[in-house]
């Protein structure tokens, strides 16, 4: 008795509507880019620089306690919300405490931290600071550059393995995937204004990898179909492929997305960011893969037509053996 | 047919061995913790029957390496620190002024009387009395110039002399700011370092990042300005002579001269002489103490050259007023009253015990060369740490158990092999951590549940390339090998993509991101590993063993 989530034979026609798909993946970029334009991104303090207090204490948060305390210190834009979460104990209050940079302060200001923890202290006297961090302007130029610079040097990578190792075809399409979901990814955290910070370059760093993995898995069956069947069009190949590899593709989501819902349901609130944005990276990168990347694929097509018909779909790395 | 070598299942067995062998002291963390700490105290020169009893916890035989956990797990403070680098330039200038007034003083008859005059910080200027004489002067002055030793700086001097109208100006040359600033950063990684020590805590982690910068994670310490205390102040300590005192901090001081406030009394300013005579480089050492009144006091002693200065200065100057200066306030400034040979002294003020004891922990550590400017601190609680590894370790157990569990009912007893796998695969996860003492953090802990999640893929694929194989029929030992050779080049291109990100994301990343990374490109290496060798390896013994006619995957 097997558990089966896909049956063992597929025929799902992946490709009647490839336009179609195309096309709703065009709108939700276009979508995502209208989210950034119109609201930004939620930027942590890791990118914008400024202090972050993480408060706990066994009464109640009181929100506007604390705002008023904090006014009189004249630090700009301060934000103070509760957080609350399933795995907190009873007596666990905990609130975040967001503080600008400071207007024309190249490091971090001590002083406004020590002011800050004694008007909190006025308020709540039980109050314990359990994280306190501080990001200067410069530094947080900087992070944002390298981690811009991570994300692209990564596609690239990446780009040019896949290039190397199948067609250039195979390369553009399965890029174009991952930009997709990086796209998407990015649209979202700016529509629903998740915090966004240097944890969250890692996640769009996974998805990448994700994203490829998926692809490149699909685009493994294809070759290896391209070589089996030389008569079938490309659209029928791909298909196929990704037919015969579906199976696959929903066990291996599947078994993600389980070890990553338990960890945003029980992992604390400190990662939960993080884990939202690989967990919608599993699912659009399962998406991508199939309904871009291929499709691409096949509006790009690929040389068929070889000369030593036995091994030379790609060219001399493509046979490489691990 | 299936066939593995007898070495190659040795050599798969061994390793899957060692892993469990460098994984194992993880499972008894506090212990090996206790047994490491003791270790390191003992090396260190203490002893003691706790510390023995402490050391004993832990056999020795056991390998105790331990997978570090990570700011954002135990807690402790992070410091990124800019050394002001600049801040040595002036210090040089100032410090040159002596020598090229006595280097010019024999030429005065060519070149007519010498005056400095004010300047930037980065530069001395001199004006010379009679203009003619300029040839002759920059001659002299340039004849105080030194070759610099660096690969980069050959050929070139420390300090470049240009004239300007009547003045000469002299001001560090490139190549020695180049190596002035490495220097710099370098003493500056070294006097932090041993602040930190002083303190004594674990596995302080102090890095130079960058040209000009330094970072500094310490577990376990409250706050980062706690830390900051400790490794911020400069402690420059300076011996100067007094010109005058006065109420008036916006005097104008004469030129080679400066207004320091006083310590102890308020609206009280020194001025003093801008050239040292002793600097605090020079201490050998320096011990809280008392003086004769009962009050605290730092005594201190000179190396021999230090010693020698002091003592003709103090012969020279009796009756004067002589200031000791730190971090630009004036602590005191006694009254030369005898000739000081020997080179040792104390230091008066108003200090409470404590003080003294932190400024002789400063002066023994030695002076920061320049000042610390900090652009990013964290403190992490050490309780958020521990609620963060609960959390984690739910978490793992419950993304583990179900995934355990979905491969049990999808692939039935390949299900089991492909389990085993990924528990071996989590093992060798921290064996390989422990190994190379990489950092645990959270989004680490994260990277090891994504591993869990991925790891079965490579596994997946081959089941299901066995399940393709079986509907052609070709016997259950050919399906399952040619499953194998089938998947291998989708497992290959799959995970070298995702462990190319790994890479990119560990050499670009700083912090908790590395922590990632570094999780996800182990936990990729071990998961191919697991699968193309371990389970094959499991099933082939199955095999072997059973011989079915068919198999159901």
């Amino acid at each position: 008795m097997r558990l089966r989530l896909v049956p063992a034979e597929t025929a799902f026609d992946f490709f009647k509507r490839w336009k179609l798909w195309l096309g709703i993946s065009m709108v939700l970029i276009l979508l995502a880019f209208g989210s950034f334009a119109l609201r930004g991104l939620n930027y942590g303090i890791d990118f914008r620089g400024g202090t972050t207090i993480r408060t706990e204490s066994a009464q109640p948060v009181d929100v506007a306690g604390y705002r008023d305390a904090l006014g009189a210190l004249g630090l700009g834009d301060v934000t103070i919300s509760e957080v609350f979460d399933p795995t907190f104990g009873p007596d666990q209050n905990v609130a975040m405490i967001r503080i600008q940079a400071q207007e024309g302060e190249e490091a971090v200001t001590a002083d406004m931290i020590a002011q800050v923890e004694q008007e909190l202290r006025a308020v709540a006297p039980d109050i314990r600071f359990v994280s306190v961090e501080s990001v200067g302007p410069k530094v947080s130029g900087e992070l944002i550059q390298t981690a811009v610079l991570a994300v692209l040097l990564a596609i690239g990578a990446v780009l040019v393995y896949i290039w190397l190792r199948f067609e250039w075809q195979f390369a553009l399409g399965a890029v174009a995937a991952l930009v997709h979901d990086v796209i998407l990814t990015i649209g979202l955290f700016s529509e629903l204004q998740i915090k966004f910070d240097l944890a969250i370059i890692a996640a769009l760093l996974t998805i990448v990898g994700y994203s490829l993995n998926d692809t490149v898995v699909v685009f493994d069956r294809v070759r290896e179909n391209l070589r089996k069947y030389k008569k079938r069009p490309l659209s029928e190949i791909l298909n196929l492929s990704i037919n015969e590899t579906l199976s696959r593709t929903v066990m291996t989501s599947v078994t993600t997305l389980l070890a990553l819902v338990s960890l945003y349901v029980l992992g604390g609130d400190v990662i939960r960011g993080f884990v939202f944005a690989m967990i919608w990276g599993v699912i659009v990168g399962t998406y991508s893969s199939i309904f871009v990347a291929s499709s691409i694929l096949l509006y790009l097509g690929v040389k068929r037509d070889w000369t030593k018909p036995d091994k030379s779909a790609g060219n001399q790395f493509s046979n490489v053996d691990a | 047919m299936l066939h593995i070598d007898l070495w190659k299942r040795v050599l798969i067995w061994l390793t899957c061995a060692v892993g469990l062998w460098l994984a194992l002291p993880n499972a008894f963390y506090p212990r090996v913790e206790t047994h490491n700490d003791a270790e390191a105290a003992i090396a260190k020169g203490q002893t003691g029957p706790e510390l023995s009893a402490a050391a004993a916890t832990w056999p020795d035989w056991l390998p105790s390496g331990l997978v570090n956990l990570g700011l954002d797990l135990r807690g402790g403070a992070h410091l990124l620190a800019e050394v002001q680098v600049g801040d040595v330039y002036e210090a040089r200038m100032e410090a040159m002024w002596p020598g090229l007034r006595d280097a010019l003083r024999p030429e005065r008859a060519a070149i007519g009387t010498i005056r400095k005059q004010p300047s930037a910080p980065d530069e001395i200027r001199i004006r010379i009395g009679n203009p003619d004489g300029m040839a002759r002067a920059l001659e002299v002055v340039r004849g105080l110039a030194r070759p610099i030793q660096t690969l980069t700086g050959v050929g070139s001097t420390d300090i470049e002399v240009r004239p300007e109208g009547d003045q000469i100006v002299v001001t560090l040359s490139e190549a020695e700011k180049l190596a002035s600033d490495d220097r710099t950063v370098r003493q500056a990684l070294e006097i932090v370092r041993r602040r930190i020590d002083e303190v004594g805590t674990r596995e302080p982690t102090i890095q130079r990042q960058g040209a000009d910068r330094i970072l500094i994670q310490v577990p376990g310490i409250g706050s980062a300005s706690e830390l900051k205390d400790i490794i911020g102040t400069t402690a420059q300590l300076t011996f100067n002579p007094v010109v005058a005192r006065g109420s008036d901090p916006d005097a104008q001081p004469g030129v080679g001269e400066k207004i320091v406030p006083a310590l102890d009394e308020e609206g009280l300013y020194y001025t003093l002489e801008s050239a040292p005579v002793v600097t605090g480089e020079e201490l050998v050492d320096a011990q809280p103490s008392f003086d004769q009144n009962g009050r605290p006091a730092v005594n201190f002693r000179f190396n021999t050259t230090g010693a020698r200065k002091f003592g003709d200065y103090t012969a020279e100057n009796i009756g004067a007023p002589f200031a000791i200066v730190l971090d630009d306030e004036v602590i005191s400034a006694p009254v030369i009253q005898s000739h000081i040979p020997g080179g040792s002294g104390i230091i008066t003020g108003n200090f409470t015990i404590e003080e003294s004891t932190n400024l002789a922990v400063l002066l023994r550590a030695g002076a920061l060369p320049a000042g610390l400017d900090f652009l990013e601190e964290r403190t992490i609680g050490p309780e958020l740490g521990q609620d963060s590894i609960d959390a984690g370790k739910v978490a793992t157990m419950v993304a583990f158990a179900a995934v355990l569990v979905f491969m049990f009912l999808s692939y039935g007893l390949f299900g089991i092999f492909a389990n085993i796998a990924l528990v071996l695969n989590i093992v060798l996860i921290f064996g390989l951590l422990s190994l190379i003492g990489a950092t645990l953090t959270l989004p680490g802990i994260a990277g090891i549940v994504l591993t869990v999640g991925m790891a079965v893929d490579a596994n997946v694929l081959v089941f299901e390339r066995i399940r393709e194989e079986l509907k052609t029929a070709r016997g259950p030992s050919r399906a399952i090998e040619l499953g194998y050779e089938k998947a291998l080049s989708a497992i290959f291109d799959a995970n070298i993509t995702t462990f190319i990100t790994a890479v990119i994301l560990f050499a670009m990343g700083s912090g908790p991101v590395r922590g990632f990374a570094i999780t996800l490109g182990l936990g990729i290496l071990t998961s191919v590993f697991t699968a193309i060798f371990v389970t094959r390896l499991m099933i082939v013994m199955w095999f072997e063993r059973r011989r079915p006619k068919t198999i159901e995957v």
